[in-house]
């Protein structure tokens, strides 16, 4: 007698749905075309969208459904995966046709050859400058820009009620009101120059020059003269000077410093704004107060959204970018989901109603653009360990010398 | 003969006259196994699930003609007849019960294991991750430039015998027509529909929806705007507004070059992988190509690497054997003390032992680093009231901090294969050992130690190589560091081979996934060898059973 078991069987069906579902992907894998023609009347247009911004993009996506009977299926992804995902997954035909990203993302997608040139026509005018300049990479627009995100300081108004005219002078305002720590700026152990950017810019100290095509990646100017004037200014301020830098402070204790109101300015970006307002302080957006006679620049972060280099629908999808995505209302409803600033100037200005957006709009014609180009990952390798460095107590000059050496070695690999 | 057979047949009639009297036990069993053996239910269970898999199967190798997979086509009608051929037929029952283990140890084993190898001996990574028509078709695409200057042309798509025309209406209202082959002319006779020309006696115009289905075809078109190609070439990205074009790179399929329009430097396909020019510069992106060995000689002789290479190895080494003796005899310690019977409450203290194994690590990880910092943590604010120690920042002291944690998160489950082990010695060995007069010291190290190590030693080999990948704590916990800022790649005094292997490979915006595979399959043999090794030796301690 045989004894027949049913869990057998069932493993058994698991085993080869698994074994045919693998057996189909392994074959989309190494296979260029994707077996998902569209129809010959109309196709779908895949776009990923960080899972925040889903719900903001229905009604663009289901207007232009209607007009042209072109579906768009909106794919919410992780934001920390996004970029990994659509480079692995375009070459392979299965990725999606449009993806939202960050525009410091162009230079990886493009040395993968996973994106493909936007054509923005006319419309480019219509966009904030800033936008227009970060969306563009080697000579070719690459993004459709939706929002410009740059950080500021976040002041508590209750206790400091009016703006500080320099560096100097907010720390005397903050120690006046008797707050040990007046300022508070995230950084940990690996530092983080992305917020100490504005600083650095003060001194005059830029990453890359930039030429006609955009940053240089050939043109160093990070260890020129105001670099190590900004290094030795950082080090003043570090663990051996006043200790305002400190890389214990992680993003978590410079939020609950300004929450608690131990500390009354706090460098951050757009996205802490919410946390800051429902704890009921009352926040006032000012400029990065300066260590010197000029303007302390913050990067700019573009946020758009890229044409994959391997869509089958290439015509939609430009359509759907330029002439849906780029329009006030999917701008305003965007900007609606996320606080950021809208790229597009007419939805900017509309946004700008609210003060603490028209705050962060007027730091914001002061930023820079963060650079896109490759070389950029060398330089954010060694850039917060040196400066993490200066601020425990290292040797300023030679620390930010040796950093300025070892981002040049790295680009020349 | 006869009488046996006889006697055998009388006692059959006896069973089926006299049924032995069970349990109610034995006939629950044998109800189960009744209804689990026959029946029409099972077969018909049993066909369902084959039909949906033949099913199933005939779909997928339709798609796959389609794309002309024969390989795996091969491999999905093997497979499928395989495990037909298996639950069809009546006496194949080890094969029944070995098919969705092997067919799951193929997938989620020797696959992974396979295909790492593979992506070993690869270029693949940023500026190599696809086909080479990939990385052509991208490179044209990227190296078109819009003529300065030029304005939006209006643009409708029409057809005639199968070819594709652009009809142009420039800003002045002077319309023109033109395709790949012949560069745009003047026509006088359109129809316009306000400032836009729409239709052309002869062709005919593709509708917004037919314009989607010809997407490639559309987007791919270059219509010349005049026989000189400094002109450029109209082209439209949606199919109603066009755009004048030069491109950058010429590409000769035949000779397998691109050639740089503006600076005349040729880049030849020389087999890197990449369009390369006489002087070394590559055009990005290339392709995926096999690079042999590279990866591996690469992973142990690159400069840049070998330096750290050795410290992270040894500090891997010392990071792995400390843990693994530490969390052991913290746990050993610790089961003896709650096995003694005189001891009160041992379950509730159980109970509190096994907290920190019920925590997910990387969550236990993360807290601990908030505890541990400097200037703001818990252990120097509270308990050391306001100490200055640099427990994650000091290279030493992190490395310290690292077993410490280490010893908190893996002491539970040492204590409690322990307290399993000690628990199945038996007693009466103590009591004879006792009764001959050793005392209790003497007792534990060469009694209980020796026939616990037995069914511990494998544990710990297993336990050395879960330590020697601990990814999860190194990254969540220091992230590696402190950096050494001496060293020419992101490595930092806590790294171990693994999270180094993750920095040289990930950090950065150049991923090198055949350099971290090769370097995976370093770390695999090496951990292969030791656990061999380490196998071979305890089956020493099994003699003393």
């Amino acid at each position: 007698m045989m004894v027949k078991k049913k869990g057998l069987l069932a493993a058994l069906a698991v085993a080869a749905v698994a074994t045919l579902s693998l057996a189909g992907c392994a074959s989309g894998d190494t296979s260029a075309g994707s077996s998902d023609k569209p129809s010959a009347s109309a196709g779908t247009l895949t776009v990923w969208v960080d899972a925040e911004r889903v719900d903001a993009l229905k009604g663009a996506a289901a207007a232009y459904t209607e007009k042209t009977g072109v579906e768009v299926k909106l794919v919410s992804k992780d934001n920390s995966t996004t970029k990994n995902d659509f480079i692995q997954q375009v070459p392979t035909g299965k990725g999606p046709d449009i993806v939202m990203g960050a525009h410091d993302w162009a230079g990886e997608l493009s040395a993968n050859g996973v994106v493909a040139p936007l054509e923005l026509g006319d419309s480019a005018a219509d966009y904030l400058p800033v936008a227009i300049d970060a969306a563009t990479y080697e000579g070719s627009v690459y993004l459709l820009p939706y929002a410009v995100e740059n950080i500021a300081v976040l002041r508590n108004a209750d206790i400091i009620p009016e703006p500080a005219a320099n560096f100097d002078d907010m720390i005397a305002k903050g120690k006046a009101a008797g707050l040990a720590q007046p300022f508070v700026v995230e950084q940990g152990a690996e530092g983080n120059p992305y917020h100490l950017y504005p600083f650095q810019t003060a001194f005059g100290a830029p990453v890359f020059g930039t030429n006609d095509q955009g940053y240089d990646p050939a043109d160093l100017q990070i260890g020129n003269a105001g670099g190590e004037q900004f290094a030795t200014w950082l080090g003043s301020q570090g663990k051996n000077g006043t200790g305002v830098f400190n890389t214990d402070i992680d993003g978590d204790i410079a939020k609950q410093s300004f929450l608690d109101g131990t500390a009354a300015f706090w460098l951050t970006g757009p996205w802490n704004v919410g946390a800051a307002v429902d704890a009921g302080i009352n926040v006032a957006i000012d400029p990065v107060p300066s260590p010197t006679a000029e303007i302390a620049s913050p990067f700019a972060g573009v946020k758009g959204f890229y044409l994959s280099s391997e869509s089958k629908n290439k015509v939609a999808a430009n359509d759907f970018l330029v002439n849906y995505i780029g329009t006030e209302d999917v701008q305003l409803e965007l900007f609606k989901a996320g606080n950021v600033l809208p790229a597009l100037t007419a939805a900017a200005e509309a946004a700008s109603s609210d003060p603490i957006i028209a705050g962060f709009a007027a730091v914001g014609d002061q930023a820079v653009p963060m650079p896109a180009i490759p070389a950029m990952g060398a330089v954010w390798q060694y850039w917060g360990i040196a400066e993490a460095a200066i601020i425990n107590g290292a040797d300023p000059v030679a620390t930010w010398q040796k950093l300025a050496a070892d981002v040049q070695a790295a680009i020349n690999k | 003969m006869s009488s046996t057979t006889e006697n055998v047949s009388t006692g059959r009639e006896a069973v089926l006259e006299e049924p032995p009297k069970l349990t109610p036990k034995q006939r629950r069993a044998s109800n189960i196994a009744d209804a689990a053996s026959g029946g029409i239910r099972v077969i018909l269970v049993k066909i369902v699930a084959l039909g949906l898999l033949d099913a199933l199967a005939l779909t997928a190798i339709f798609i796959l003609l389609g794309q002309r997979e024969w390989l795996v086509i091969g491999i999905v009608v093997v497979a499928t007849g395989l495990i037909n051929w298996v639950y069809l037929g009546k006496r194949k029952l080890p094969a029944k019960y070995l098919t969705p283990g092997v067919i799951f140890l193929l997938i989620f084993q020797v696959f992974v294991l396979g295909y790492t190898a593979y992506i070993g001996f690869t270029n693949y990574g940023t500026g190599h991750n696809g086909t080479k028509d990939q990385a052509v078709s991208a490179l044209m695409s990227s190296a078109l430039e819009r003529v300065e200057d030029s304005p939006t042309y209006a643009v409708t798509v029409l057809e005639r015998a199968g070819t594709l025309n652009l009809l142009v209406t420039d800003p002045d209202g002077e319309v023109s027509v033109g395709n790949a082959e012949t560069p745009l002319s003047p026509v006088d006779n359109a129809e316009f529909d306000g400032d836009k020309a729409v239709a052309l006696d002869g062709y005919e115009t593709l509708s917004f929806q037919e314009i989607l289905a010809e997407s490639d075809a559309i987007t791919a078109l270059s219509v010349p705007a005049s026989e000189d190609p400094n002109d450029g070439a109209l082209r439209t990205p949606d199919g109603s507004s066009g755009y004048l074009y030069v491109s950058t790179l010429e590409y000769d399929e035949a000779a397998g070059t691109m050639t740089d329009t503006t600076t005349g430097t040729v880049y030849t396909d020389n087999g890197t992988g990449a369009f390369t020019a006489d002087d070394g510069e590559q055009l990005l992106p290339g392709w995926q190509i096999v690079v042999g060995a590279d990866n591996f000689v690469r992973a142990l002789t690159d400069e840049s690497i070998r330096g750290p290479l050795v410290y992270v190895t040894i500090w891997t080494f010392v990071f792995a054997i400390v843990s693994v003796a530490t969390t052991f005899f913290l746990g050993l310690f610790l089961a003896i003390v709650f096995n003694d019977m005189r001891m009160r409450g041992r379950k509730f203290y159980r109970v509190l032992m096994i907290l920190p194994y019920a925590f997910p690590s990387f969550l236990s990880a993360l807290v601990w680093a908030g505890m541990m910092n400097e200037s703001f943590g818990f252990i120097n604010q509270v308990l050391l009231g306001g100490a200055d120690v640099p427990w994650l920042t000091d290279p030493t002291l992190a490395k310290v901090s690292i077993l410490i944690v280490n010893l908190w998160l893996g002491f539970p489950y040492m204590f409690l294969v322990c307290t399993g082990a000690l628990q199945s010695i038996p007693e009466e060995l103590q009591e004879a050992a006792t009764v001959d007069g050793a005392r209790p010291w003497a007792v534990f190290r060469l009694i209980k130690l020796p026939l616990l190590l037995v069914s511990v030693a494998p544990l710990l080999i297993a336990s050395f190589a879960f330590n020697f990948n601990n990814f999860n704590l190194i990254y969540m916990l220091t992230n590696g560091g402190p950096r050494d800022a001496s060293a020419p790649i992101p490595v930092g005094y806590t790294d171990i081979l693994i999270s180094m292997v993750y920095k040289v490979a990930f950090t950065g915006e150049t991923r090198d996934y055949g350099l971290a595979s090769a370097f995976s399959i370093i770390i695999f043999a090496i951990v292969a060898i030791i656990a061999i090794i380490s196998f071979r030796r305890t089956k020493a301690l099994e003699d003393l059973n």
